[in-house]
Parts: C-alpha cells; structure tokens; sequence
C-alpha cells in the first residue's frame, strides 16, 4: 500500500466522522502518514455529512480527496454524489438497506452491507458506520484484532470507555459477513 | 510516531498557545475557527488562566490590548470578518508597540462570504488592515503539526519585537486533524520592563498609548519601528523549497494551496517536468531571496493562490518581473485540484509562460 484515499458519506448523525476518525486513527497506531478532514459547510447543518481520509506510507499532499479509491455510501444521495468520482479499480462500500438502486459502474468492486438493518437487529442502531468498517477491514484484509482494539482505544475517549465493546461488536460483525 | 496524537488545526493552536505560556483569550465565534474558542473555554478555567467569550470581535481585541500593557501573553482567534473588525484593534496594538497573537482562520469574502477555506486575506494581513504604517508577522502554517509550531513561534517572535504576530490559516488547516507531536520547545519570555505590571514604588509609571500628538515624536516612534521591522526582515524569513535544483518551473504557495501543489508537483515530475515550489512559511516578512535565487534555472513561476492573486504581487517584487509569474487560483471556498494546478504547470512548460 503507497496511499488510500477514502471518502466517508452519508446523513449527519450516521456516524460518518466517526467512521472516518477511527480510520484515520488505525493508520496512526501504525505508523502511517494520515489526514482526516470533515466536511463542514451548509450541507453539514443540511443533513449530509462527508470526511475525507487519506492514509500512506508518504507524507500526505491535499487532504482533499476528491477522487477516492474508497467510497463509503450511506446514503442515496451520496452515492449520486460520488458513485463517479471513485477511481477505476476503486471499492464502494454501500448501506443497502438504506440505498436500493445499484450502482451503475462496473470497473469498481461493490460491496452492498445491509448495515442499518444489521445494526437494529444486533442492539446496537446506532453503529451501522462500524459495521460497514469491519466490512472494509475484512475486504482490506486488516481487520486484525490488535489493530482494531489500538484504533478503538484512541478514537473512543475514556470517558465513554463503555461503548468500546459495542463498537467491537459491530466491527466484528461487519467482518463476519 | 507513538507520541503523536490526531488533532484538528484548530485545537493545535490553542494547546499549542497553552504550552506558550499564553493564559489569556478572548474571542467572539465564528466558523471555521470556533473549535479554539470551544478548546479555550474547556482548559483555561482548569489550569487558572482566562477565556472570555466577549461580546464582539472589537471587544476582544481591545481586551487583548489590555493583557498585552500588562506584559502577559495573550491572543485572540477568528475568521476573516471578525479580523476587519479586529482591525482598528490591530493599528492600536501597533501604534502601542504591543505583543500578541491574532489567529485568522480564513473563509471566502469580501463581506460575509462564506465558511468555506480561502486565503483572500494576505493583502489584509500583510499590508495592514488598519490604518498607519505598520506591520505584522505573519505566518502560514500547512500543517497541523506547523498549526502548533508557529503558534509558539508567533508568542516568541511578539516578544522579541514588541508587535502582532497572526497565525494566516485556512478552513481547511483549522478543520483537518492530522498527527501532531505537542512535545513543543518554548524560549521564556523576555523581561518585560515597559509592561503596567505596577511600580512597587520603586519606578516611574509605564504609559502605554498610541497618541502622540507632536509629529516630531510619532516620526520617531514610526522611524525606529521600522528599523524593527527591517531587522526582522533580515533575519526571521522563513520558507521551505521542494525540488528547485533543476526547477525551470516554480511554484509559489503557502498553506493549503501548497499541499495540492505538492501533489501536482509530483506529478507533472512524472512526465518529465522539471518544476519546484518555494513554500512562504513567513509572509511577511516575504522571502524574497530564495525567489532571487530561482532565478538563475526558473523561466516561469506559478503563483497557486486561494485569492484573485494577492501573493503574487510579492513574488514578482521579489524576482523584479525578470520572468513571468502566472496566477493558478480558485476563490469563494473553493480549493484547486490537483489536477488543476498540474494543468497550469502544463501550459507553462508548453508555452513558456504565455498566458
């Protein structure tokens, strides 16, 4: 891996800064050059909220990542937004229990998680953006044990220690399937 | 790496501004700076210091005039309408020969705007925005980890002179969390002897003021400042190059609109096009020399710009129009890509600068 683009979007309250901070954080307990950065215009107050996260072995240039090689799509309107932009060869992970159309592309691999489903019926509804990361780090092949417990212990603060099980939960599940 | 933590630009200057010794903010918010505002008001009340959250961005800077007559470090944080209303302020702490921090995290004008990124300030900040003949150190950082660094910078730098330094970010720079070592070195600050720290009936009082109502009195005080400002010139310029050896191209860009240039660099490295970028880490005072220098191999620069091309005027004083300087810009909140700027640096190495 030189450098991976990722761009996280869907709906605020879906935990898509989230998603994108514990990325951001996993690249950093392994010693990767990484930058997150969040979407934070009108459309932000509007409902839709995006993060760019770029993680590399070089230091990152633009922190802007407008052509990702990852997209995650958690809602409609994100996936119109960027189903295009995705490099040829790229990833798109996509919510489908909230996005029915399929994509369009076919030089890009597709991956369709009914995450918000998944997350009602596991307890946990809030944490479909964790489940759609365990899906990217089985598919990355880096979803090891350690390196997701690492990035948990940052980006979950001690205050709120008690909902490190819960997102491990869905981290799991997300891999699982 | 295991000593680093992720933080947004914003936080990194306020921690940073902590760690200066800096116990005194004052700040009124406003988008896409409130995140030091927020920092401010979390931490100061624990480790005895003052945030405010005063009732206007010229209530604030006149508070910081207050704190820096009393020898203290201090700063204020906003966005780019709060820094023109910040401005009268900014005359009065330089006619005062006063030390403080102004962080202007800048978005798209003239007016309201918008909250998106933009550099469309350099004029304000390197020519003034108030009134009189004054300057101010101006720094651009383009990194969270240079957030921190020339936050510390800018305290020291205030001291040492007895003037304004002003953090010139971006949205991008406030917003982004990259990161970031807090293992900062901070110089102590200097005796402050002309500071209102009390007399302890064992010396006259200390006036401090910027009414000098006898034009022989304020020439001199205008005449010396600048011989300051000259020695600063001389000595505290700062600047980063990547690969102007060879460069025959020369990209001129600082904050954000250097890092996409970096990515368009390499790029157009790839095919063969022999183009460098000097980054102003300092604008003002501008660096000029290294400009000078490229000139013996540069045959065009390229100023990449989130303005209507304000830093371009420096680089051409700097290189004395010998070559020509092309203006690659965005403005209003939106940023170039990569792609865009890679473009620009095509058509100069295609047509050797004609626009």
């Amino acid at each position: 891996m030189s450098t991976r683009q990722f761009l996280f979007s869907g709906f605020g309250g879906q935990g898509i800064l989230f998603a994108g901070k514990f990325m951001a954080y996993k690249g950093l307990t392994e010693g990767k050059n990484v930058s997150w950065l969040p979407s934070y215009g009108p459309e932000m107050r509007g409902g839709t909220a995006s993060c760019s996260v770029i993680i590399g072995d070089s230091p990152v240039g633009s922190p802007i990542v407008s052509k990702p090689d990852i997209l995650i799509a958690m809602n409609l309107p994100s996936l119109d937004r960027y189903e295009e932009a995705v490099v040829p060869g790229g990833m798109i992970f996509l919510d489908s229990s909230l996005i029915e159309r399929k994509v369009k592309r076919d030089d890009v691999t597709v991956y369709e998680i009914p995450a918000t489903r998944l997350a009602g019926e596991n307890g946990f509804p809030t944490l479909a953006n964790m489940i759609i990361i365990g899906k990217i780090l089985k598919e990355l092949d880096e979803s090891q044990p350690d390196a997701v417990e690492a990035a948990l212990g940052k980006v979950i603060s001690a205050k709120h220690a008690d909902m490190k099980d819960v997102n491990r939960r869905a981290i799991s599940l997300g891999a699982s399937l | 790496m295991a000593d680093k933590v992720l933080m947004k630009g914003n936080e990194a200057i306020a921690e940073a501004a902590i760690i200066a010794g800096c116990r005194h903010y004052f700040g009124y918010p406003i988008t896409p700076q409130t995140e030091i505002a927020a920092y401010m008001a979390k931490k100061m009340p624990k480790i005895g210091g003052t945030f405010l959250q005063a009732e206007s961005e010229i209530a604030a800077i006149n508070m910081v005039y207050g704190v820096a007559s009393a020898g203290r470090r201090v700063m204020t944080s906003s966005s780019s309408p709060g820094i023109s209303l910040k401005s009268e302020g900014l005359s009065y702490l330089a006619g005062a020969d006063l030390p403080a921090l102004v962080v202007n995290v800048q978005r798209g004008g003239p007016g309201l705007g918008g909250i998106q990124p933009s550099q469309s300030d350099y004029f304000q900040a390197t020519r003034g925005g108030g009134h009189g003949d004054y300057r101010m150190i101006v720094l651009a950082p383009s990194s969270v980890q240079e957030m921190a660094e020339l936050t510390v910078k800018g305290f020291e730098l205030a001291d040492k002179y007895r003037m304004t330094s002003m953090i010139l970010a971006d949205g991008t720079m406030g917003q982004m969390m990259e990161p970031v070592s807090l293992d900062l070195e901070v110089a102590p600050a200097p005796e402050k002897p002309w500071a209102t720290t009390g007399t302890k009936m064992k010396r006259k009082h200390n006036i401090i003021n910027s009414l000098f109502l006898t034009p022989d009195e304020l020439e001199r005080y205008n005449f010396e400042r600048y011989d300051r400002y000259k020695k600063i010139e001389e000595s505290e310029a700062l600047y980063e190059e990547y690969l102007t050896d060879d460069a025959e191209i020369c990209i001129a860009a600082f904050g954000i609109a250097s890092r996409v240039s970096r990515n368009a660099i390499d790029e157009a490295r790839k095919i063969g096009i022999k183009v460098g970028m000097i980054r102003p880490v300092t604008l003002w005072p501008f660096p000029s020399a290294p400009f000078k220098k490229a000139l013996k191999t540069v045959k065009t620069f390229i100023s990449v710009e989130l303005s209507m091309g304000q830093m371009i005027e420096d680089v051409r004083l700097s290189t004395d129009c010998k070559v020509p300087v092309i203006l690659c810009n965005r403005v209003g909140g939106v940023i170039p890509s990569p792609d865009e700027v890679f473009e620009c640096i095509k058509n100069a190495a295609e047509n050797g600068g004609v626009e």
